[in-house]
Parts: structure tokens; sequence; C-alpha cells
């Protein structure tokens, strides 16, 4: 047993850190801000460039093999700067499943291009009436002739007006078990009849329903069986690789409120003299410990071949709801101030405390929300029964 | 990071789950709740060599590393096993690190022909120390006096103070009485006494976490087997996700005790820190994993002949043996931010 991080691992996220000083700058936080939408261009093309992209495949499917431990380590190291990593753990997530179930088509022309970090591709699962219910999709795909025709509407569509592509799970039989009746397709956002329209989410950042109204695409879209949609999304979960973001909000929360705590002025006083911040501050420090150390886990797991399943769930579901906690006790600690919006400059803390509030609820929504998360432990790890 | 064990710390866990699960344990804890101490549980652990187990090679022990006892202590923890293995090989450790304690100590400390501990705080003006834990048993307490670290051999009371883990605590005394060794002086005294109990901090860390897991087990195999409302109470969600929450959180404590000893064998300079965090944030899981356990139990959970009650009653009695986790996290945050200034009028 061994807790040493790796010299491969700590070499990639100083590689990462570069990067990050060199194309995430003020300046293009600033836009991301400004926009609102979860990627930036510059950040994302300077990561194909390196073929980090690329890399982030396993041998198998043809990529660069980068060990679950590097790719964690690359997500980390976003998540801890601020940066957007949407566009890219799609990208990531999609090339795995294209090139494990994908067609000669796809490989040959939207596979290259996502690797490259040309092109981006947003992932269709969510609808109005079915989040958490997966597979109760109702977005329909019926037969026309050769190709299909797609009408339904796709909710919380993250990076959608930057994408090429949509991943989309359809019905394509409303018969027997709902799970029995899905399929995948990849759908040219440019394809006649899909729409956009933007949500914006509570930090300012951008989603949008994504509606889809007498769309017709051939069949060489199709990913996957017809009917055969569930298959590839254990596909896609599989391919999920450690962790891809959401898992280190609260380890920048603390990094940010200590270096603050030392220099701030809140009534007259330091907030780091607090003996209540203190203790406050160093439990965060042991839920950051614990925090990654699953995160950790569950790249462990994955590194060796098998699929971190339950681990995976553990490390989001303790590291969102530490985080949420975190974001709440932060703004109080920061007082009045804490409440001001960023405005103009960045660089400096204003609005950090404010931002992180609304940050918080998504947290422990998104990549599955906290009770599923708890089911899936709960009835794999524990061996507990399915309610009814 | 590589969470592999090896074949030799399986067979070590093989082990010390035989040995306990031999001795019928959780449920033969009640026949030693006045004493807090199985004594021929104590001479199963002498014939494995588990007193000596930490006690470096070259100094006649088992050469284990604090991983490896840790391993050994989170087995003990989840079966309560009623012997302070913990204190005594902490203590073990400390007296084979100081060459001046007579051989036939060392020897016995080894062997555990005699119970050793390590008082947690220091002596008051009186010299005395209370609620040492071990200390109703213990031939010898080690503990600060003033600045002097003083190992002080004693006959033990044999009578624990009635106290709620029905632990074999006492109160003993560091002078004035018995046989008296002075180990170390000064800061030599204080560093010695701190790293002791930083490997405390550790293995009662791992015990907790295996306190918790043992609780949790109970938990699980209750619910799904307990019915109400015709279908088993395990299969409804307020249930099932504290019971997720509870796991997560013991996985994580788990490795943080394991990373804890780690750090400490490879001296690594965050060692003492990790101890520290790894004992309160399984207090808490351990904690957490009790009352709830007890609590799904329903009304049975409340009778003291359910045995959660007895994990319940241990996951607050041995943390609080060091002393108020308040204070812990002070020391831990003097640690990480200096010291508190000299308070201000406000």
């Amino acid at each position: 047993m061994d807790f040493a991080p790796s010299e491969a691992v700590e070499h990639f996220r100083s590689e990462v850190r570069a990067l990050l000083a060199e194309h995430f700058t003020d300046a293009v936080r600033d836009e991301v801000n400004r926009t609102g939408t979860i990627h930036s261009w510059s950040l994302h093309r300077a990561m194909g460039e390196r073929g980090w992209i690329r890399e982030a495949l396993p041998e198998a499917q043809g990529g660069g093999g980068r060990d679950p431990k590097e790719l964690a380590g690359l997500f980390a190291e976003l998540e801890l700067a601020g940066a957007p990593y949407d566009g890219l753990s799609n990208v990531v997530m999609v090339s795995s499943v294209l090139a494990h179930v994908g067609n000669d088509m796809v490989k040959r022309n939207v596979l290259p291009r996502l690797l490259s970090g040309e092109a981006l591709v947003c992932l269709g699962y969510s609808e109005p009436d079915s989040g958490s219910d997966v597979a109760a999709a109702r977005t329909r795909a019926v037969r026309d002739g050769d190709g299909w025709r797609i009408d339904g509407q796709k909710m919380f569509t993250s990076v959608a007006e930057e994408s090429e592509w949509i991943f989309l799970l359809t019905r394509t039989s409303a018969d027997g078990p709902k799970h029995a009746g899905l399929t995948f397709f990849l759908v040219p956002m440019s394809t006649p009849g899909i729409s956009l329209q933007e949500v914006r989410t509570l930090p300012g950042k951008r989603v949008n329903i994504t509606f889809l109204d007498d769309v017709h695409i051939g069949d060489e879209w199709r990913v996957g069986d017809v009917d055969g949609g569930w298959q590839v999304m254990l596909v896609a979960l599989s391919f999920e690789r450690g962790l891809a973001g959401g898992v280190r909000d609260a380890e920048r929360t603390l990094r940010v409120v200590e270096e603050w705590a030392h220099r701030a002025d809140v009534d007259g006083r330091r907030p780091i003299d607090d003996p209540v911040a203190r203790e406050r501050l160093v439990r965060l420090a042991i839920e950051t410990e614990v925090a990654d150390l699953l995160t950790g886990r569950a790249a462990w797991v994955a590194a060796s071949g098998a699929l971190p399943g339950t681990e995976g769930a553990a490390a989001r579901l303790f590291a969102s709801e530490s985080f949420t906690r975190a974001a709440s006790w932060a703004i109080d600690l920061a007082g009045p101030e804490g409440l001001v919006r960023r405005q103009g400059a960045p660089g400096n803390l204003t609005g950090f405390f404010e931002q992180c509030y609304r940050l918080a609820p998504g947290t422990t929504l998104a990549g599955g929300t906290s009770e599923i998360q708890r089911n899936l432990i709960a009835q794999r790890s524990l061996g507990l029964p399915r309610g009814r | 990071m590589d969470l592999h064990l090896t074949d030799e710390q399986r067979d070590l866990i093989d082990l010390f789950a035989t040995v306990a699960d031999r001795a019928g344990l959780p449920a033969a804890v009640r026949e030693h709740e006045t004493l807090g101490f199985a004594p021929e549980l104590w001479e199963q652990l002498v014939a494995v060599g588990a007193p000596g187990m930490g006690v470096p090679a070259d100094a006649g022990g088992g050469g284990a590393t604090l991983l490896d006892l840790s391993l050994a202590a989170e087995t003990l923890g989840a079966r309560l096993a009623p012997v302070p293995l913990v204190e005594h090989v902490v203590a073990a450790r400390l007296l084979a690190r100081h060459a001046d304690v007579d051989p036939a100590v060392q020897r016995a400390a080894i062997e555990g022909s005699a119970i050793a501990t390590v008082a947690l705080r220091p002596a008051g003006e009186d010299h005395g120390v209370r609620l040492v834990p071990g200390g109703a048993i213990a031939s010898w307490v080690i503990g600060l006096d003033d600045d002097q670290l003083v190992a002080v051999h004693d006959g033990p009371p044999d009578v624990a103070v009635p106290n709620l883990g029905s632990a074999p605590l006492a109160d003993r005394a560091l002078g004035g009485v018995g046989a008296r060794t002075v180990l170390a002086r000064g800061d030599a005294a204080r560093a010695a006494h701190d790293a002791a109990v930083d490997e405390w901090r550790t293995l009662t860390a791992a015990s907790l976490v295996g306190l918790g897991l043992g609780a949790l087990e109970i938990g699980r195999a209750y619910v799904i087997q307990r019915e109400q409302f015709g279908v088993p109470i395990g299969s409804f969600q307020g249930i099932q996700h504290t019971l997720a929450d509870v796991s997560v959180g013991l996985d994580g404590a788990q490795l943080l005790a394991r990373k804890a000893a780690w750090a400490l064998d490879t001296e690594h300079d965050d060692g003492a820190t990790l101890a520290a965090g790894a004992l309160v944030f399984a207090a808490e899981q351990a904690q957490r994993a009790t009352e709830r356990v007890l609590h799904f139990h329903g009304g049975y959970g409340f009778m003291q002949e359910y045995d959660i009650q007895l994990f319940y009653r241990r996951a607050k009695a041995w943390p609080l043996t060091l002393g108020a986790p308040s204070h812990e996290y002070a020391r831990l945050a003097a640690r990480r931010y200096g010291p508190l200034p000299e308070p201000m009028a406000r």
C-alpha cells in the first residue's frame, strides 16, 4: 500500500498548470464568465494540440492510453483553476464510446475531429420529463425510408451552442420495458429542425433546451444497435475511467478561503485568528483530504481495468456534499462583503464567495444526483433491495 | 496511489479475525464489561506474538509497520476486542526506542507478560493521570510528568472506573509509587510522548474504522431481514441513503487512517497532521454509523440485549479518552495556521 503520488501524474499535473497559466488567463476567464458557455476554445485547442485529448482514450480504442490517474490529474487541475471542462469531458466520453461501438463513418469523419480538439459534442440525455430516470426518454426516433425522423426535446444541454454533434438518446420502441426501447444517434447540430433555447443556471453558466422538430438523418448516424441504447449507455459509463470533474470544488474553496482568511479584515479581525473559523477550516481540510483519497481510489480501480462504479459514486457524493456545506459556511465567514457580485477586473476575490454559493446546488445534481449516487452505493455496494 | 494489500497483510487480517472470532466476539464482550479486559483473549494474542509485533526486529520484536498494526487494530476494532492492544503496542514501541530501559522490561513488553500503556495526557501537579486507557490492568504506565517522560511500574488496580465504553480506565500515578525510570527529559520527552500519542491516534482511528464497519454490517443485515409494511425496511430510501452515506464516510475514514499510518511509517512531514485528522474523522464517522444503525433497529436497538449498543457506546468512548474533539481541532489548526494571537478585547 502506497499513498505517494506517482511521478508521472505529478509531472503531468505540472504540465497542465503550465498550460493553464498560458491559456486560461484572466482575460479568458472573464470571457467565459461573460458568455456563460462552459467551454474555452483556446484552452481546448491547446490541449488538443498537445495530444492530450487523443491520449485520454484507452490504447485499445486507438488512443494514447493515458493512465486514468493522469486523466484524473488533468481534470483536477482544471477544476482547481476554475476552468470550464464540460466540453472536454463530453469529448472524452463520447470519443471512447464511438471508438468502441461506432461505425466506420463516424470513426473516419467524427472521431479525428473530436480527438484533435477542433470540434465538440454535447450530450442529449436529460429531457424536461426525465432526468434521473434517464431510461424514460421520450424523444422519438421513427424509421423514415432508409433513415430516421426524430422529434423531441432535450434539457440542460451544456455546450450545445458550440457543438457540432449531439450524442442523442432516443426512444425507438414504446412497447416493452423502457430500457429495451432506446437507441443512440450522433446527430449533426446543423441538421435542419434542431434549435436551441438558452437557459441560464444560477451561477450564470449557460445550458440549453435542445428542440428536435422533424429532424431527418441517415442510418449511418446511428450509434449501436436499434433498441440497444441501454447497452451503449453502459459502455459510456465504463469509459468514465476514474473521474471527470465535480470533485475538487471544496479543495478549491479551501485554498482560496485559507489565503483570504490570512489577509482579510472582517469586523476588525482576520478570520484566521477566529478559533471557530479555524476549526471549520481544519474540518474542510480533512474533508478535502478524504475527497482526494476517494477520488484517487476510483482512479486506481479504473487503472486496474475495472469499472469504478461505486467508487466513482462515493467520490462524487462525498465531494459535492462537502462543497455544498463549505460554500454556505464560507460566505457566512465573509460576512456582508461575501454578498458582493464580481464586477469587472478578475484576479481579486470579490464575488468568489457569492459565486460558490450559486455553484453549489448544481454540484449535487450534475453527473447523477446525490440520491442516485446513494441508491447505487446502497444497492450495489451494500446489497440492499430496490424499493418498489 | 496503490491500495493493494499484500498476501502477508491479508494473512495478518485473517489471523486477528480468527483469534477474535474464536473468543466469541463481539457478543462475548459482555462478560468482561466490568473490567473491560478479557484475559483469555490477551493470552491468545500473546501466543501469536501480537504484543511485540510492532517492536523492530532488531530489538527482538515482530518488525511490523504501523500500517500492519492498523490492519490488526481495525480487525479487532470490528469485534470490539476488550484488550488494550493499541496502548500496549504503542508503549512497547516507545520503550524499544529508549536504550536505557532494562532488557527484562523490554522483553516483558514484547512478550506481553506484563501489560504496558501510555498516559495520553500529561500528569497533573500531583503526578496523577486521570482515566488512563488500559490503566486498570497495566503494570507499566508511560507518561509525561512535568518535563520528564517516565515509565512507572506499579501493581495494576484491577478495578476500572465505571465508564460509557466499559473500558479498563483507571487513574494512575506517575510519581511517588512503584519503580520509576526516566526515559527522557525536556524537549526530547515531549517529542517522544507526542510521537507515541500520534501512533495511538493512528491505531485508534483504525480501530474506530473497524468498529464503524462492524456496526454498518450489523445494520445492513438487520434492515434486509426486518420487514414493516410488507417489505424489508432496507428497501426504504431513507434508510438506504443514510447507510450509503455511512458507508462512504467509513471508506473515507479507512483510507485516511491507512494513509496516516503509511505517512508515519515513511516519515512524511504530514504524518502527525494526518494522524490527528484521521482520529477525529474516524470518530465522527463511527459515531454516525453506530447512532444511525441503532436508530434503524427501532426499539430493539435501545435494548441492552442487542449488540449495537455495545458499538454505539464505544464509538464515543474510545476517541474521547484522548481529549475533547475541539481541543484536537485547535491543535490541528495551530499546526496548520500557527498559534492563535493573544486575545483582543472586543
